[in-house]
């Protein structure tokens, strides 16, 4: 485990291994498509968890359903204590209550989320992309929201775009203000879909170091990624998917440097 | 880009262009043209230009302008309200609310505005008392219908309903042109599906939305012409028609309105100019944008080799 470093920016958050994401026996359709059958899974506060597996194995799903970009057919996610998407405790006759827009908003709004096609705000430049969240839904004052996405932008090394629009920067440089824009709203899990997949090859390096300051901050993490370099230095769970179900797991050096499925060794073969 | 500074190469090639003599033909006919064209305008006593120059700034004619942008502003803002309602209608998962907006479009859009405007006007004598209430049964309140919808009313009620059907299809088309990654990315932040329409998916889609917006302005300024059908006799076509018939001058007063017409749709295009600019900001558009963005990257140095020099020194 990295050491925790806490810097002021990050409230109370759970204690180091608690468990901040609960998933089990996880069912994904779609329509007749089967993405996942039954997918176990813990990560607990302050854990890197990197998901490993080929395009197609319900890795990306599986981290859209944490964050209800998905809805699911079977079995539970918990993030933080809270059942994601249904009321915490079951209705009498057995049947789970499912939350509103509103209360599903609110659950998200604790999670942040960053994309492989970053998906900032076209019409806003990088500062108010950052502090669009926090003025409109936490509704933080917009002096305080600004100075903190003036301080966010340049951990990220972008505090002098910080008046770009999007169209004005490179893939890496707008992945860096999206990392921003979750970071602003304290989230007490950070997703990353792929966060480097549509980028250049020499703009891989400035965001993996992003996101590596950010997992030595304590932040847990969720990553799907395909460099194998960063999994194994950042990592402190490595999860091996394929066509919709958890292959292997493990710690790096043990699932990367030593594994035991035939699939997970012709990946690993495929991808270095 | 002609105005842009050139640098410093040696030896440009210095070219005889091509003579097109067929291009030089063309131009002299076309001008001959033109020429007899305004030779006859002006020179025709038919035209009787004195009156024209007298009526332009006739008190009626410029009442008639009055109404007439008055009548476009409140048509276009009743449209544009009954235009989003109806395209978000249409996306709703609930089938009535796809249907009823599916009915609407399909009647108003299929019907003549004229035929439109005539019904309107009549509205009084078809329902002489207008009630709230539940359908088949008691009444709350009632209204006197012609107390209500006076011309102007229904000038107004029959254009903007008309004009809702179709900027419903054209802001239904920029709502679909937002990528859905926007939205989601804005889901992710913990942001409400009103929150996401407000601030996320309609800035966006109004970029899509205004140079149509701006020409179905421009049309209902024209449009508004036909308000004679309800009737409505304030407006500018029927100003001139007026003082035309009074003076047995219908020429010069066709042009009296033919150039106040002229006058505020160029304003509109002006002024459709700027929001235009104004909704596309953000936007590359052609090279200016792309050769910002090329600067903006050399200048943060980001796409060094060493990425271990980013963030962390």
């Amino acid at each position: 485990m990295s050491t925790v470093t806490t810097t002021s920016d990050e409230g109370s958050r759970p204690a180091p291994g608690s468990p901040m994401v609960q998933i089990s026996g996880l069912h994904k359709e779609f329509g007749a498509l089967h993405i996942l059958k039954g997918i176990d899974l813990d990560v607990s506060a302050g854990e890197v968890c990197v998901l490993l597996g080929p395009s197609g194995s319900g890795k990306s799903t599986l981290l859209r359903c944490i964050n209800q970009l998905e809805t699911f057919e079977a079995g539970e996610i918990w993030v933080g204590g809270d059942r994601v998407g249904f009321a915490n405790e079951p209705l009498p006759d057995g049947r789970l209550a499912r939350l509103t827009e509103k209360q599903i908003a609110a659950q998200r709004s604790r999670v942040g989320m960053v994309f492989q096609r970053f998906n900032l705000f076209p019409h806003m430049t990088a500062l108010q992309n950052v502090m669009e969240a926090p003025i409109h839904v936490a509704r933080v004052p917009a002096a305080q929201a600004r100075k903190r996405a003036l301080d966010l932008l340049e951990r990220v090394g972008m505090a002098d775009r910080s008046s770009h629009y999007p169209s004005e920067l490179s893939g890496g440089q707008q992945q860096r203000v999206a990392i921003a824009r979750a970071m602003a709203m304290d989230p007490e899990l950070m997703l990353f879909d792929e966060p480097t997949s549509a980028l250049d090859p020499e703009l891989v390096g400035e965001v993996l170091s992003v996101i590596k300051d950010l997992a030595r901050s304590g932040m847990t993490m969720m990553v799907v990624t395909h460099e194998l370099g960063f999994a194994r230095e950042v990592a402190d769970q490595v999860v091996f998917m394929a066509d919709g179900v958890v292959v292997e797991a493990g710690a790096p050096t043990q699932v990367i440097d030593s594994p035991q499925s035939a699939r997970l060794q012709d990946f690993l073969k495929s991808v270095l | 880009m002609a105005h842009e500074q050139h640098a410093q190469i040696p030896n440009r090639i210095r070219a005889k262009e091509v003579f097109h003599p067929g291009t030089l033909i063309a131009a002299i006919i076309v001008a001959i043209l033109a020429a007899m064209l305004i030779h006859g305008l002006v020179t025709n006593a038919n035209f009787k230009w004195g009156i024209v120059w007298m009526y332009l700034r006739d008190v009626k004619v410029i009442e008639g302008i009055g109404y007439t942008l008055l009548l476009t502003v409140c048509s276009m803002v009743l449209g544009t309200i009954l235009a989003l309602v109806m395209a978000i209608m249409r996306t709703a998962s609930n089938p009535v609310l796809r249907g009823v907006s599916w009915a609407y479009i399909f009647v108003f859009r299929g019907i003549p505005v004229y035929t439109q405007l005539i019904f309107w006007g009549l509205v009084a004598v078809l329902y002489p008392v207008i009630g709230l209430g539940i359908p088949f049964g008691p009444q709350f309140v009632s209204f006197n219908t012609s107390a209500i919808i006076g011309a102007f009313a229904a000038a107004v009620i029959g254009l903007g309903l008309n004009e809702g059907a179709y900027l419903a299809e054209i802001i239904r088309s920029g709502l679909e042109s937002v990528d859905s990654g926007q939205a989601e990315a804005a889901k992710a932040l913990g942001m409400k599906p009103s929150l996401i329409l407000r601030r996320i998916v309609i800035p966006q889609a109004m970029r899509v939305i205004i140079p149509p917006l701006g020409n179905e302005t421009i049309g209902m300024l024209k449009t508004t012409s036909l308000v004679l059908a309800v009737p409505f006799t304030l407006d500018l076509q029927f100003a001139t028609n007026n003082i035309a018939n009074r003076i047995y001058a219908p020429i010069p007063l066709l042009i009296v309105a033919a150039f106040w017409y002229l006058v505020m749709t160029s304003v509109l295009m002006v002024g459709q100019h700027y929001v235009e600019a104004y909704y596309g900001r953000g936007f590359s558009t052609g090279g200016s944008n792309r050769s910002k963005r090329q600067a903006a990257i050399n200048a943060a140095g980001t796409t060094t080799t060493d990425p271990s020099m980013e963030v962390e020194q």
